[in-house]
């Protein structure tokens, strides 16, 4: 039985979090720091033309100015860090550095510039049009290989389509397998709707702040980011150097949900600020700024056509989606969201086809799900219209589809490692008692209708060969070197434990190194794509195995005989026929030192990152150095699956929809950490209900401005949106490709909820299903007063 | 465009009514009366607004309290949201301002914030907020009627050029509680009906209130005319908390058994003003408080309404919320 892992411990970035002493990026102050303000666009898109900045340079107090001619481009249909030609309102054409914020600001105001407007565009499928505007004066689109291309469908492409309906043109990006011709020909019911997913933006609490200075030759970041060593290479790009002179601390952030799990052009000003005017430079973004040229999930305008069979079983699909991929093409969503079909529902035949093209709106990125929890927003809901359709249990239609350990995944029709969503079906059913609340479904009370649902989501969740690396120091102490990162899931923290579990450490007798690149952290992947439970847990069992082989030879060494001939307990190492010649780790770890080479970091494994050869570089001869690349291998996709079980209240006179109780079930393999699991179900939950139903994204089509630049416009739930109390369970079965069991969860959680709302909604309504997200009030409101709806179908910007 | 970057301004903290009054006149437009901030400070941030003076009323302790009067209650301008939503004497004579209040925005708002600056704060239309240069701003057109602007949350009565509505959540309870404000200037006092206080577009598109730059309201006076009466409020938004009103409806009914006695009803959210029901007022009087009374209120309620391109459902809305205040 494990002693650390399953079990609830105290995080050690709580106590800074709770007591207000740990510093985010813009607490940091230096002496003689400037401040840095961003000269940011106020058209979608434009030329400048002109720049005079001799009455801002005179200003006292402004110290220098940054302009795009100086910092490197970014190639493609990427946000760049300054520019020239901004692509969306609210991008950066140049930066001020003064003494104080207010005045750099006011050196702003006294920046003349010259405007050329260029035609934009906020529509995917206007840009698709013959003749239709383009994003970028190459084109609309992000074509793979070719990078932006303009790319129209021809007008029978759009008279195809039907009143309502949307039109397939050709696309950029195709797969399929099996015979969906048979597939559909086999289906008793056949579906074919149009949906849109709105855009949402990522709401960090903590907007992009960085602080930079240089110092002997090194460039030393303090960012805002979830991933700590995955930051440092494209930072280093940004900047211009090589990554070994990057300095990076980012012990704390405060939120990410996807747009900081890399590096991100606007952190690297400060950095080109610092070194043109020799001093420290903190550059703080706002929160009308974050909102701007922070980041947004892109939206969906799609089309899925599903065969069912008599029993419920899927046998085709076919899936189009145009993906609004704003002003930097976005990310991979739409691939993401056709593949997550694939896996959740295991159609027997299916085809995808996408394209992704741009718009003049801020830049979009991954945020939790990206692409699998906005098609969980818009499949779930039509998965339960079959099912009343065909007379099928709402659970027993999700579970005769569910995946199962043989399953294939994606174009590629990879393996899976482990997939449970039955399980989580079923445990959910039970706890949430589905068949009772079932039959009081529908209930009307006055103007209030109860309702219940389910919904389901996925996320693929792990990686591997990645590096760990641990350190055991002649004080006894473990120290285990997380380049990971911190989002705030403690999964950093959680995934440490591994390496004291097999070294059987006592937990306080364990220190994490992380947060800031001088400590020595290995290459690890970013904390993003929940891949950090699977991911971390392999590099931490890597080293900590690596640890373990070097007790025993140095033990062996000490006592005689072989190392197989040698056990640990009580932080020491021990020969199991003669338990009395034992060796504290303590002591193991000054031998280290004295035995040099591999033992104390003299030389590493060849296999390992050059960052990890690095950090170990810098730990030389400070104790026992274990250090490995994770080379256990990986067969297959790692599937985090959930599921969300949902009773809520609708009042049809307000459109006012209150979430009663939430029940939220995990497929996350063994359970390493319960109370981050549940704190990931409920939050996740949290964030799915906001993108669901309360959150706005908003822009002007004729003007291209937006108008959800502050949390109180772009509404995600608050306190009283959403239940006090919320359930969680997990189905609890490790994955046999992880040393520990685990696999990772944080997305998932949130489309499942998402999910689930949307489907009480529509399932409260009788069966109305609005094949459109975000579902707000005023669209409950004239669906059940039978007004038509104020959008089109297709329309996109209007929540 | 936001800039989150407050410019400099002269910081004036007078310890008297008289001392603020004479810097108000002194400046006159360009002189800022600060209360609670939490509109202030948006529009400072933004530089949308850009006063030389911000006389701070803080010190001002004679506008803050909650006291009897011979015929009602008098509130001081600067009395925050929460003591006004947990006053025992307004909970038990008012109800329906101390649950209007309870509805504004989120705790910590309410905590800072006061009822003169809830009462006297600008429109959120989102395009004139965004810092366009729209009527209300001193420009030439209205963005958010134009035909394809997003406009849901925008009026669907007495629209002139500009189509905002009144955000006041505690502007609706004070009007159907027939409160008065007391304004005063350097010049004297007047007393102006709650229901006067609030500023069509059509009479002057760039003031939500009657008040002048040099007038401070210091108090507002609620009549005991309705104590005793069955209130309602209800605030339809997207949101639980931090949220403005999508429609919100207040309303004071006075019944014997069954039958209505009188009733005033007002609207938020659908017009620049709170809007007076007075047709439905007189209508319902005289009416048993029923399913169909109730329903003919909400019908006669969303008469006259003009709908923009994304609001339509502010109709079927507000006739829910009257039909709902009148069923009760």
């Amino acid at each position: 039985m494990p002693e650390l892992l399953g079990k609830d411990f105290t995080p050690p970035d709580i106590r800074g979090k709770v007591t207000g002493a740990a510093k985010y990026a813009e607490d940091f102050r230096m002496d003689g720091l400037l401040y840095c303000r961003l000269l940011t666009s106020p058209m979608p898109h434009a030329r400048v033309l002109n720049i005079d900045l001799s009455k801002a340079l005179g200003m006292e107090g402004v110290v220098d100015i940054l302009t795009a001619d100086e910092v490197p481009e970014q190639p493609g249909a990427a946000t760049n860090i300054l520019t020239n030609e901004p692509h969306f309102v609210g991008e950066p054409i140049l930066a001020v550095a003064a003494v104080d914020e207010t005045i750099a600001q006011n050196a702003i105001e006294a920046i003349k510039l010259d405007f050329e407007p260029l035609p934009f565009c906020v529509d995917p499928l206007e840009s698709l049009r013959p003749g239709g505007p383009n994003a970028y004066l190459e084109g609309n689109a992000v074509v793979p290989r070719q990078g932006v291309q303009e790319f129209k469908w021809t007008a029978e492409d759009f008279e195809a389509a039907g009143e309502g309906e949307l039109p397939m043109g050709e696309p950029t990006a195709e797969w399929s397998y099996g015979d969906l011709e048979a597939g559909f020909s086999e289906a008793v019911f056949t579906l074919d709707e149009t949906f849109v997913t709105a855009s949402n933006s990522h709401h960090s609490m903590e907007p992009r702040t960085a602080l930079a200075y240089w110092e002997n030759g090194k460039c030393h970041v303090r960012g805002s980011t979830q991933s700590q060593s995955f930051v440092v290479p494209g930072l280093a790009n940004y900047i211009g150097i090589e990554p070994e002179n990057v300095v990076y601390v980012a012990e704390y952030c405060g939120g990410g949900f996807g747009s900081k799990g890399s590096a991100y052009p606007t952190m690297a000003i400060p950095a080109h600020m610092s070194r043109k005017t020799g001093r420290p430079v903190l550059m703080r973004i706002s929160r009308a700024e974050e909102y701007f040229l922070g980041s947004a999930r892109p939206g969906f305008q799609g089309r899925i056509k599903m065969g069912f069979r008599e029993d419920g079983r899927i046998s085709a699909v076919d899936l189009y989606i145009v993906q609004e991929s704003g002003s930097n093409g976005g990310g991979g969503d739409m691939g993401a969201a056709a593949s997550s079909v694939s896996i959740v529902y295991t159609p027997l035949a299916m085809r995808y086809r996408g394209i992704s093209v741009l718009t003049n709106t801020p830049p979009r990125g991954a945020q939790r799900g990206p692409g699998q929890n906005q098609i969980a927003m818009a499949v779930e809901p039509l998965l339960d219209k079959a099912a009343r359709q065909l007379g099928i249990d709402l659970v027993a239609i999700r579970r005769i589809n569910a995946p199962t350990n043989d399953s294939r995944y994606g174009a590629n029709r990879q393996p899976v490692t482990s997939a449970h969503l039955r399980d989580a079906l079923d445990i959910g059913a039970e706890q949430f008692a589905w068949q009772e609340r079932r039959a009081r479904s529908g209930q009307r009370d006055g103007s209030k209708i109860r309702a219940v649902a389910v919904g389901q989501a996925f996320h693929s969740a792990g990686s591997s060969g990645y590096d760990g690396l641990v350190r055991i120091t002649p004080d006894g102490i473990l120290h285990i070197h997380s380049g990971v990162g911190n989002l705030g899931t403690y999964s950093y923290a959680s995934t440490s434990r591994v390496a004291a579990e097999v070294l059987k450490y006592d937990w306080d007798n364990c220190e994490i190194a992380r947060g800031d690149s001088s400590l020595g952290l290995p290459w690890n992947l970013g904390q993003f794509g929940s891949n950090t439970s699977f991911t971390m847990t392999r590099t931490n069992y890597a080293a900590a195995m690596d640890t373990l082989s070097k007790l025993k030879e140095i033990a062996a060494m000490e006592f005689g005989g072989s190392a197989e001939d040698y056990d640990i307990s009580g932080e020491s190492v021990f020969n199991r026929s003669n338990p009395s010649r034992r060796m504290s780790y303590a002591r193991a770890a000054q031998r280290a030192i004295e035995l040099g080479g591999a033992y104390s970091g003299h030389t590493v494994p060849d296999d390992i990152n050059p960052m990890t050869a690095r950090a170990v570089a810098g730990l030389v001869d400070t104790g026992l150095i274990g250090v490995a690349r994770d080379n256990m291998g990986q067969r297959g996709m790692v599937p985090a699956l959930a599921v969300g079980f949902i009773e809520i209240e609708l009042d049809v006179e307000t459109g006012k929809v209150e979430i009663l109780d939430y029940l939220g079930v995990a497929d996350c393999g063994t359970v390493n950490h319960p109370q981050g699991l549940a704190t990931q179900i409920k939050g996740g939950a949290v964030m799915g209900f906001g993108m669901a139903c309360t959150e706005r994204l908003i822009y002007d089509n004729v003007w291209g401005l937006p108008g959800s630049v502050g949390f109180y416009q772009a509404k995600p739930p608050s306190y009283l949106d959403v239940p006090s109390e919320m359930g969680w369970a997990a189905v609890n079965i490790a994955d046999p490709q992880n040393p520990v069991g685990s696999k990772g969860i944080g997305e998932p959680v949130m489309g499942c909820s998402a999910a689930a709302l949307l489907c009480a909604i529509s399932e409260a309504l009788g069966g109305h299903y609005f094949n459109r997200t975000p579902v707000v009030i005023d669209m409950i409101v004239n669906a059940h007063s039978g007004q038509p709806q104020s959008h089109t179908p297709l329309q996109v910007n209007t929540q | 465009m936001m800039k989150d970057m407050i410019p400099g301004f002269e910081l004036i903290q007078p310890t008297s009514i008289e001392g603020a009054l004479n810097l108000l006149e002194e400046y006159g437009e360009n002189g800022w009366a600060l209360a609670g901030g939490m509109d202030s400070l948006g529009w400072f941030k933004n530089r949308g607004k850009r006063p030389e003076a911000v006389i701070d009323l803080e010190g001002l302790d004679a506008l803050k309290g909650i006291d009897e009067t011979a015929d009602g209650i008098e509130i001081g301008a600067l009395t925050t949201l929460t003591e006004i939503e947990l006053n025992p004497l307004i909970r038990e004579r008012f109800w329906l301002l101390a649950e209007a209040a309870s509805k504004v925005a989120s705790p910590q708002i309410r905590n800072a914030g006061t009822l003169g600056g809830n009462l006297c704060q600008d429109t959120r239309c989102w395009y004139y907020r965004y810092g366009v240069s729209c009527y209300r701003a001193g420009g030439n057109t209205c963005y958010a009627a134009a035909p394809e602007a997003l406009n849901r949350e925008h009026a669907i009565f007495g629209a002139s050029r500009c189509v905002a509505v009144s955000p006041s959540d505690t502007a609706t309870a004070l009007v159907a509680l027939d409160a008065e404000m007391v304004v005063r200037n350097s010049s004297g006092e007047r007393v102006i009906k709650a229901e006067n206080f609030f500023m069509e577009p059509a009479v002057d598109i760039m003031r939500m209130t009657v008040l002048d730059p040099e007038d401070l309201l210091i108090k507002v006076r609620i009549p005991n005319t309705w104590t005793g009466a069955d209130f309602y409020f209800e605030k339809v938004s997207d949101r639980g908390s931090w949220d403005f009103p999508l429609v919100s409806v207040a309303l004071a009914i006075k019944s014997t058994g069954d039958r209505i006695d009188d009733a005033r009803i007002v609207c938020g959210a659908v017009q620049c003003i709170p809007r007076r029901l007075r047709n439905v007022e007189a209508m319902i009087r005289g009416q048993g408080r029923d399913e169909d009374t109730a329903a003919q209120a909400g019908a006669m309620a969303i008469q006259g309404a003009k709908v923009l391109n994304y609001n339509h459902f502010k109709i079927p809305l507000m006739e829910n919320l009257v039909k709902r205040a009148v069923r009760g």
